[in-house]
């Protein structure tokens, strides 16, 4: 007697065997959703039919915070609104501050700042590197990946005395100067730590276990990607060739020279987990271009501009964007001209990547959706704030 | 020749409780329990430069197999109530670890509003670590202080609840 | 590197269009949907960083709709959407930042709705984005979106009571029993 199994596309009831739709629990205390994320999962077997992300379980009421702590207060906050890359999110907030009372940066707080922000920006796609492998399985990677953090972490520490929670930046410049010396050991780490990049290509990008886990999986077109507002990293892997540091310049950014990673297909196609993850490696090395010129190009004179103790921007709101590691994060901010801001509003790039989820959720594997969360290189608290 | 001077570096003698514990916080496992910036430096202490695995722990991503929650970060109240009842899956004994102000105590986000002040107000804690975020030299330290707790811990013969109050 | 040739120079934080040219890019935009919407679309309002186009609860989603699907304007991202209370005025304010990759261009919305019993039209037909942030608005401020389809809170737990962001909103002494105050040594009450 022979049974005659057929299976179908879509994994229904069609074939021989009627299946059951499951719910599953993931998170939020789970080793691969990088931070407090849940999601429910209906799956049917290995296929999900539906992830739902459920968020919020890192909600520190930061906004709210903002209206209580006064402009210059609010700054060590900023730092935990994205802690893995904490230099940006200071930066947005010292450029809306400035915006809104009309403060004029110094040259030279301009290049310490960019040379912050883009240290950080290495030291946060250095964790996604290595958290991606590891959610990938390889774990080599990741001890790779923090060794060298650790040493971006000893140069940030000597440029302000934190290793993590930076509180660099201040309303009108940053709060110290580049410290002595410190040009030649941060160029000496970039000498050796590019060459690295390269050898992370070979452990770990062209991997064909790895590329077998990435490639086409969870392809995000530029048009679904624009409509999502994905940003950053996320974006261009899409093929959307669009860097807020390039074509909305802000800072000194127009003073360097760079060039835009952008996804390519590579192995699969454009907009696959695989080029998320080669975007953010190839953005390593242009970082590093950047801190090069901007440590040769830096000028003299003041780090900080003379701001009152007593900062009251005159009333009025903005809207600032700056790139972060994880895109474009956008800040909305309200003063009424009193001593706290009225309203701050931040809309972070992690936040835009996990509402696009659950639309690509349908049809990956369960073990497809570790790497999509990875690849997209969410952080809770940037979700969650 | 008797048989006991043939080997004279080769035997140890000792209690069993002391065998227990220094068995138990040699290998002290403990559970992948990161919720926000402290994370980051839970992950760097495993790293290779503190090495936390040189004092046998390892991490592990369920309570059913670990003996330490490291509580690292803010607890908000959403989070409160699913700590407890990871802290309740773990198997006994177990031990937690707070680290970082936030958890000690709600640190920078006293003035929040959807966050609770402290882990002690859901489940007992055993170190304190202070800091934010704590160094990995300051959390390694903890452990060590943890694990000298343990060491001091007694198994066979339990104290009577009078002289464990004499004791506490 | 073209965009970062032409705007070279100057550690101004932001370069923006000359005003002139701002100006009269908004005026032609809201002449553009007083054209289609009518008495909806309000006037356009002068700020000191940019200027803002008002329009009616009840229009945002046609506008919207509009916008994105005009050639000549394709607001094709909804870049931020944000609210804010204003309790003196009795209103709720909602702000879309509009931002178009094809021209570059950015573009502020602003919504108004009564206090008492804020609704507004959602956007998230038009713009996907728009489900999550609007989700947001509705947790911390209490804005409920015509036309939702999932319309839940998203950060704070289901049962909770109120919405934080409101400048007038207590915050609760307790959580299923976790009291959300500390008693400092310094005998300082931590919450206030
Ligand atoms: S103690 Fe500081 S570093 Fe740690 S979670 Fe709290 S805010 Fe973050």
């Amino acid at each position: 007697m022979s049974v005659e199994i057929e299976f179908t596309d879509d994994h229904g009831s069609a074939g021989g065997f009627a299946t059951e739709e499951m719910t599953l629990n993931m998170g939020p205390q789970h080793p691969s959703t990088h931070g407090v994320l849940r999601f429910v999962v209906k799956a049917d077997g290995e296929v999900m039919r539906r992830a739902v992300p459920d968020v919020g379980y890192l909600h520190r009421s930061i906004e709210k915070i903002a209206e209580k702590v006064g402009w210059h207060g609010f700054m060590p906050y900023t730092d935990r609104v994205d802690y893995v890359a904490a230099m940006t999110c200071n930066q947005a907030w010292a450029m809306a501050a400035e915006s809104l009372g009309g403060v004029e940066v110094p040259r030279r707080a301009e290049y310490c700042r960019v040379i912050a922000a883009e240290l950080g920006r290495i030291c946060s796609h250095l964790l996604a590197f290595g958290a991606m492998g590891m959610d990938i399985g390889a774990f080599t990677p990741f001890t790779h990946a923090i060794r060298e953090r650790e040493m971006i972490n000893d140069l940030l520490e000597e440029l302000c005395g934190a290793r993590l929670t930076f509180n660099y930046l201040r309303i009108g410049g940053v709060a110290w100067d580049l410290p002595p010396d410190y040009a030649h050991k941060v160029l000496r780490f970039l000498d050796r730590f590019i060459p690295l990049v390269d050898e992370f290509d070979d452990l770990l990008s062209n991997n064909k276990i790895y590329i077998e886990r990435l490639a086409d999986v969870a392809v995000i077109s530029p048009e679904m990607a624009i409509a999502y507002n994905l940003v950053g990293p996320n974006l261009r892997a899409s093929g959307v060739d669009y860097d807020l540091r390039r074509d909305r310049p802000y800072s000194v950014y127009p003073d360097f020279d760079f060039t835009v990673p952008v996804g390519k297909g590579t192995w699969g196609s454009v907009g696959d987990c695989w080029e998320r993850y080669i975007v953010r490696l190839h953005e390593m090395r242009e970082s590093a271009k950047i801190v090069r010129q901007a440590l040769e190009g830096l000028p003299g004179g003041p780090v900080i501009a003379k701001v009152r103790r007593n900062f009251k921007p005159p009333a009025g709101e903005v809207h600032i964007r700056v790139e972060t590691p994880r895109g474009d994060q956008s800040w909305y901010v309200v003063s009424d001209g009193s001593e706290r801001p009225y309203r701050v509003h931040i809309r972070t790039g992690s936040f835009s990547a996990m509402s696009i989820i659950e639309s690509l959720s349908n049809g990956l594997m369960i073990a497809d959706l570790v790497a999509l969360i990875a690849s997209l290189d969410v952080v809770a608290p940037e979700v969650d704030r | 020749m008797s048989l006991v001077n043939s080997v004279p570096e080769m035997v140890l003698t000792t209690k069993v409780d002391q065998l227990l514990n220094w068995t138990r916080k040699s290998s002290l496992w403990y559970m992948l329990f990161g919720l926000a910036c402290c994370a980051i430096e839970l992950m760097q202490t495993g790293g290779p430069r503190a090495d936390l695995d040189r004092f046998g722990m390892a991490p592990r991503a369920t309570p059913r197999t670990s003996d330490l929650m490291i509580v690292a970060g803010t607890l908000t109240l959403k989070m409160a109530l699913r700590t407890k009842l990871l802290y309740e899956q773990m198997p006994e004994p177990k031990y937690v670890v707070s680290m970082g102000s936030c958890s000690n105590c709600g640190g920078l986000f006293q003035l929040a509003y959807s966050v609770c002040d402290g882990v002690d107000k859901v489940i007992p804690v055993d170190v304190y670590v202070p800091g934010c975020p704590p160094r990995p030299e300051a959390l390694t330290d903890g452990l060590i202080l943890l694990q000298k707790k343990m060491s001091e811990e007694k198994w066979l013969v339990r104290p009577s609840a009078e002289e464990a109050a004499l004791l506490s | 590197m073209a965009g970062a040739a032409e705007c070279g120079g100057g550690s101004v934080a932001l370069v923006e269009l000359s005003r002139v040219e701002r100006d009269m890019e908004i005026a032609a935009i809201r002449r553009l949907l007083h054209d289609k919407l009518g008495a909806a679309v309000g006037v356009v309002e002068e700020g000191p960083h940019y200027e803002s186009i008002r329009i009616d609860d009840d229009a945002v989603e046609r506008a919207a709709m509009l916008l994105r699907d005009t050639p000549e304007l394709r607001f094709d991202c909804l870049s931020n959407l944000s609210g804010c209370d204003y309790p003196g005025r009795g209103a709720i304010d909602i702000v879309y930042d509009l931002y178009s990759y094809e021209f570059d261009r950015s573009l502020v919305l602003r919504v108004s709705t009564r206090r008492g019993d804020p609704l507004v039209d959602s956007v998230e037909r038009v713009w996907p984005a728009a489900n999550w942030l609007e989700r947001e608005v509705f947790d911390l401020l209490g804005v409920r979106f015509r036309g939702h389809s999932d319309l839940r809170r998203i950060l704070l737990p289901e049962d909770w009571v109120g919405h934080p962001l409101r400048k007038d909103y207590v915050e609760p002494e307790q959580y299923h029993g976790i009291s959300t105050v500390r008693e400092s040594m310094l005998g300082i009450r931590s919450g206030s």
